[in-house]
């Protein structure tokens, strides 16, 4: 099948939905690529680098989409895009379903299959190489912090030098998402005294661990709303975190908000006399500008200088950092591709029983199957205190489960088998049958998980500890006597004896083998 | 002499500490502690019966005695063994697990005190119980040895495939009933013993038989099974003395043995069954295959000194090893060239597949051996999407653990199952002694592909010579 590149046409976008090393990939996995000719231009990516990359540079974005099976974008399209778009297209890009119904229609009745790369189940680990909003909003965080001191006066680092001493800027950053972390490892890298704070409590480790302070709320109160993202928080908490940012404000040289709730306008964390509280000359960022702004003097789109403090609104840091957008982004689809055509033959195929790929459907052939239906998720659970072992995917899982059927029938068959044993088996026997039973799934829960390298260790200390047939062996060679009863006993005693050797073989020889090799496991 | 509810007790205590024990060897952290719980418990176990009210001092001499002898050549063979022949000792004590049941069993039968005041139902099931145990022994028993005499290269790798061999199993199944029902029917513990006698040898046989119908490919499945039911062995002996200690610690090795089994075979992406109805990888299957499918290309040799500047100029390093190395006994002299070059700055890693040799984790306790860190080597899972990133992949003396035509040819007899991507790296380096195929006699793609190169010669005396030129 034949992908499609086009030229973004949104004002202000630079980048581009796939650059010439994802196209050599691509065509390895049996795609043929064709490229609007000038589409890489603003990510530093040339038509003659595509062409060197096997891909077909075509004039004209309405040549390229009509011949296109496929096509790869980074914007929302716009309806002029859609107007070039043939019927039964593929498309792979940014859609926002939820904020343009209107766009979803027009796709519909294109009998268009859309995946949109931001309705990726994004908890799903296996998605996590397709995640663009991730890769996108990690450039984005980078270049917020670069924006800040290009508008900021001063080092980002303290200095002693002969010309006097200099401070280190000290940066406060709101939300530690992708690019809340993004953003506090670039601004801890250049120096600064870096502080941040999210409502969700648990990112306080990630943010000590890329040198930045933890900035809490003095309020009791959990944020975490599912999927990774923020929830709206009670009228108390943000009464708490109002002081927390004035106080912030009036300390800080530079602020960086990131702060978004999903289907929420951005909430309003700066207000205007946090601003003026600001020293001349500092900066605020707003990375959610686009959606209204966590700062109340925040111009989308636009640098503004308010009280003396320079509000950086813009809304395309993305295309700001075009090239290393475009690679990040076009990896990610590159990604989505190899999950689409695993048969390597450039053939797609839109496996809606696979979860990643259901929750990307927004369209399928026409037909509107957004929003996904929920995951199945576990629950996450509470992770034991011991260090995690790498558990292999293979091994530590309980894999597929097998299908209804077959479950039906095994415990119909186990039934089977327990109602005859307990139609006629004396209580004696059920007795030991039930500790038979449960021993047996002991083994199975405890052996399950055990590391591939530890297999021949666990064999042969299995194997040690089966010498307990000794114990049979043991109470044969001489019960106390009983009186009146006729006994072989010289040739119980010579099979009891020998039973006992040979197991003493194996008991010894069993532990002794294992504890000689486990002493060579080392780190 | 300690009370009935004391030794009871004891046995309680000695059941948790094999639970742990088999916990603790989950990973190698707690392994160690878990070997000694199991030691701890074996001897409450052991000394709460010699002293418990079964067995009275008169035994105490002729245990000790079995004991002391038994105990010292466990010992003996234990120091003694060699890393590459675990796989021989493990198969070899499986056996004396099984033998030592079928003996128990017969005791037990011969005894009058065993089924003293039953009535008539539980007489039954203890003769049931009897019968069984002894039939799981035997097939331990003689199963073992041909899997010890195999691993040991005394018998020959390939499968024996006996005309009409399922129909034979079957045939001897039919025969073991009818016997039983016999055996269940007699008057006496004569007249009994002939029923029992004929249903052991025929066990014996099936055990031999099983096993020599398994090919060398699938021995970690075979030992792990074996292990498995010395475990069940040991059950069906609880049940036959009533004994609750006995039946745990049976169902625990035996259910984990059961799992280590299902964990090769998956690793093998085998059907269970097929592995069991033997047959497979010895070579006399799919000479069409092979005949048609000869791969296209030409098989690059390379020498020791191109080997070791390849490995001069890599960052990334990733070691295959398989049996090979355990036979050439190289593992020495690969962690040599480990280390050195860790030293120089190379992120050397190991990846093992699960079924490398001949006994499963084989490759770890061998590289255990050698002390390489625990930590550079991965599994297959954890390494198989690192191969594009490295610069050279070095196989020891593996074969059909990295035959890519496991996923390119779907005709291929290994079609479907999982294998190290070695083909993916710069370059792969291929150790071999010569031409021939795998155990699973199965041509390899792999040696003919463009980007891989051969280093003919024994294992440890090539490494030995890449060592010398990287050090030169």
């Amino acid at each position: 099948m034949r992908i499609g590149i086009p030229a973004e046409t949104n004002a202000g976008e630079k980048r581009v939905a796939t650059v010439p090393e994802v196209v050599e990939k691509l065509i390895k996995l049996g795609f043929q690529v064709a490229v609007e000719s000038g589409a890489g231009d603003q990510a530093n990516c040339n038509d003659d680098s595509y062409r060197a990359a096997g891909a077909e540079i075509i004039e004209g974005a309405a040549k390229l989409w009509a011949e296109s099976d496929i096509v790869f974008k980074v914007a929302v399209p716009t309806s002029a895009e859609v107007g070039l778009m043939r019927e039964g297209i593929t498309l792979i890009g940014f859609i926002w379903p939820a904020q343009n119904p209107e766009l979803m229609q027009q796709l519909a009745a294109k009998k268009a299959t859309v995946l949109a790369i931001d309705t990726l189940p994004r908890q799903l680990s296996r998605a996590q190489k397709m995640d663009a909003l991730t890769s996108q909003a990690g450039v984005a965080g980078y270049r917020a912090v670069i924006e800040a001191a290009n508008a900021f006066g001063r080092f980002f680092n303290g200095q002693i030098t002969a010309a006097g001493k200099v401070p280190p800027a000290k940066v406060f950053i709101a939300g530690a998402g992708v690019a809340g972390l993004a953003a506090i490892g670039t601004a801890a890298g250049l120096g600064a005294i870096v502080r941040a704070n999210d409502t969700r409590a648990e990112v306080a480790d990630q943010v000590k661990s890329l040198g930045g302070e933890f900035v809490k709320v003095d309020y009791e109160e959990e944020g975490g709303g599912g999927g990774g993202y923020a929830k709206v928080m009670s009228e108390g908490f943000q009464q708490a975190q109002r002081e927390m940012y004035a106080k912030q404000a009036s300390e800080v040289d530079i602020i960086i908000t990131t702060a978004l709730i999903p289907g929420k306008p951005a909430p309003r964390l700066i207000t205007a006399e946090m601003v003026q509280s600001m020293k001349p000359g500092s900066v605020i960022v707003d990375m959610a500008a686009e959606r209204g702004g966590n700062c109340e003097l925040t111009v989308p789109g636009e640098a503004v200088v308010k009280h003396g403090v320079t509000i950086v609104g813009y809304t395309d840091l993305n295309s700001r950092l075009a090239k290393q957008s475009s690679t990040l982004y076009s990896t990610n689809l590159f990604r989505l591709a190899e999950e689409l055509c695993k048969t390597k033959d450039g053939i797609i195929n839109v496996n809606m029983e696979d979860d990643a790929i259901r929750g990307l459907t927004v369209i399928k052939d026409g037909e509107i199957t957004w929003p996904a239906p929920p995951l199945k998720m576990p629950a996450p659970v509470a992770k034991p205190a011991a260090k995690p072992v790498a558990a292999p995917a293979g091994h530590g899982s309980a894999g597929t489960p097998a299908s209804a059927g077959k479950i039906a029938g095994l415990f119909i068959a186990v039934a089977l088998l327990f109602l005859l044993i307990g139609a006629y088996a004396p209580a004696a026997f059920l007795g030991h049958f039930t500790v038979f039973v449960l021993a047996c799934f002991v083994g199975y829960m405890v052996v399950w998980n055990v590391t591939p390298a530890l297999h021949t260790p666990l064999m042969s200390v299995t194997n040690a500890i089966s010498s307990i047939i000794a114990i049979g062996a043991l109470v044969q060679i001489a019960p106390p006597t009983m009186l009146g009863l006729e006994r072989p006993e010289d040739w119980i005693r010579w099979l009891a004896v020998v039973a006992i050797g040979l197991t003493a073989v194996n008991m010894f020889g069993g532990f002794a083998v294992t504890k000689r090799m486990l002493s060579m496991f080392r780190k | 002499m300690i009370s009935a509810s004391l030794a009871s007790v004891s046995y309680i205590g000695a059941t948790i500490l094999f639970i742990l024990s088999l916990g603790g060897l989950s990973n190698p952290e707690t392994s160690r502690r878990g070997n000694l719980y199991g030691m701890i418990g074996m001897t409450i176990a052991v000394l709460a019966t010699v002293f418990g009210p079964r067995v009275s001092m008169d035994g105490l001499p002729w245990i000790i005695g079995a004991m002391v002898v038994g105990g010292s050549i466990g010992l003996y063979a234990a120091r003694k063994v060699q890393m590459t022949q675990m796989p021989e000792l493990v198969a070899l004590m499986h056996s004396l697990v099984g033998l030592a049941a079928c003996l128990v069993g017969f005791a037990n039968y011969i005894d009058p005190m065993a089924s003293l005041n039953l009535s008539h139902a539980e007489k039954a099931i203890h003769e049931i119980e009897v019968y069984i145990g002894i039939l799981i022994g035997a097939v331990t028993f003689s199963g073992s040895l041909v899997a010890f005499g195999k691993l040991a290269g005394k018998i020959g790798g390939k499968p024996l495939l006996l005309p009409g061999r399922h129909f034979l199993n079957l045939i001897g199944l039919l025969v073991v009933i009818a016997f039983g029902y016999q055996f269940l029917q007699a008057e006496t513990t004569t007249a009994g013993m002939f029923a029992l006698t004929v249903m052991t040898i025929i066990a014996l046989l099936f055990g031999i038989h099983m096993v020599m119908a398994i090919g060398g490919a699938d021995m970690p499945v075979v030992v792990s099974m074996l292990n498995s039911y010395s475990g069940w062995a040991a059950a069906a002996t609880g049940f036959m003395l009533n004994n609750d200690l006995l039946i745990v610690t049976g169902a625990l090795v035996g259910s984990s043995g059961a799992i280590l089994s299902y964990i090769m075979c998956r690793a093998m992406n085998r059907n269970f069954v097929s592995v069991i109805a033997g047959g497979f990888g010895g070579g006399t299957p799919t000479k069409k295959a092979s005949g048609d499918a000869q791969p296209a290309g030409e098989v690059v040799a390379i020498s020791a000194i191109e080997t070791a500047e390849l490995l001069r100029d890599a960052k990334n390093v990733i070691i295959v090893p398989g049996y090979g190395m355990a036979v050439a006994q190289a593992q020495h002299a690969v962690n040599e060239i480990t280390q050195y070059l860790r030293e120089k700055g190379v992120n050397v890693r190991f990846g093992i597949h699960p079924v490398a040799g001949r006994m499963p984790g084989h490759m770890n306790v061998l590289l255990a051996e050698a002390k390489v860190p625990y930590d550079i080597v991965m599994e297959m899972d954890e390494i198989n999407e690192d191969f594009p990133d490295t610069d050279v992949s070095i196989v020891i003396g593996a074969n059909d653990i990295v035959n890519p035509a496991a996923q390119e040819d779907p005709t291929s007899p290994i079609a479907g199952m999982p294998v190290l991507e070695v083909w993916k790296a710069k370059t792969s380096i291929v150790m071999k002694r010569s031409m021939a195929s795998g155990y699973a006699g199965i041509e390899n793609p792999l040696f003919y592909k463009e980007n891989n190169r051969m280093l003919f010669g024994d294992a440890k005396k090539m490494l030995d010579e890449v060592l010398t030129a990287l050090k030169a």
